[in-house]
């Protein structure tokens, strides 16, 4: 019983990890990539984590094993956003079909500064303007 | 090793190649950390499936210690990426 449990978790999160690898191989930009790769991955992990916490049984196991979960799942987007940033500020194309640019005009290449809001009002993307 | 461990590990073998190949074409750095950082995920599920398929539990400690660094790695790269220069094209 706990056995097919364990099997049915890890199953399904392996399922998740090869969707993100899929994703990350097939995905047109940098962007769309860090969405497949990100949250996929981490949910896969999370529930081939709790299939090794079923399959062992064993609190301390257990306990780590969902340690490991806890850390994935506060580090993933921490991760994810700076390497967003990173490829924003060094200039990754978008892809062609990418329907705008929310932070158009808002960084500052000479001064290396993103600001939240554009420096001048008439250059923003198509879903930009002020909220 | 039971045969079902064989499939799993497998498939995560495949997804380990799959994005490899990402890591190899790029085309920008970013890419090739997101695809590195990837693989280092997929690692950390691969050693936890091993562990459940050797019943050995200390290699779970592998997995918490490969995560805390790929973590790392990946923070350091985004800063490298976003201050410094480079001597490859950007995009």
């Amino acid at each position: 019983m706990a056995q097919g449990l364990s099997l049915t978790l890890i199953f399904i999160g392996v399922g998740f990890m090869l969707v993100a690898a899929i994703g990350v191989a097939r995905m047109p930009d940098v962007y769309m990539r860090m969405h497949s790769s990100t949250k996929s991955a981490t949910f896969g992990v999370g529930f081939v984590m709790l299939g090794v916490a079923v399959a062992f049984g064993d609190f301390a196991i257990a306990a780590r094993a969902m340690a490991v979960v806890v850390f994935f799942f506060i580090t993933a987007p921490v991760a994810a956003h700076l390497i967003a940033r990173a490829a924003y500020v060094s200039g990754v194309p978008m892809w062609k079909g990418t329907l705008g640019d929310d932070l158009q005009g808002c960084y500052d290449r000479e001064a290396g500064v993103l600001a939240s809001t554009p420096a001048d009002a008439s250059s923003t993307g198509l879903g930009g303007g002020v909220a | 090793m039971n045969t079902i461990f064989v499939v799993l590990v497998s498939v995560l073998v495949i997804a380990l190649a799959v994005t490899m190949f990402r890591v190899a074409r790029g085309p920008s750095l970013p890419v090739r950390v997101v695809a590195l950082d990837l693989m280092s995920t997929l690692a950390v599920g691969l050693i936890a499936i091993y562990a459940v398929a050797v019943r050995q539990p200390i290699f779970l400690d592998v997995a918490v210690v490969l995560g805390l660094i790929s973590f790392l790695g990946t923070v350091a790269f985004a800063y490298f990426i976003e201050k410094g220069e480079f001597p490859w094209p950007r995009a």
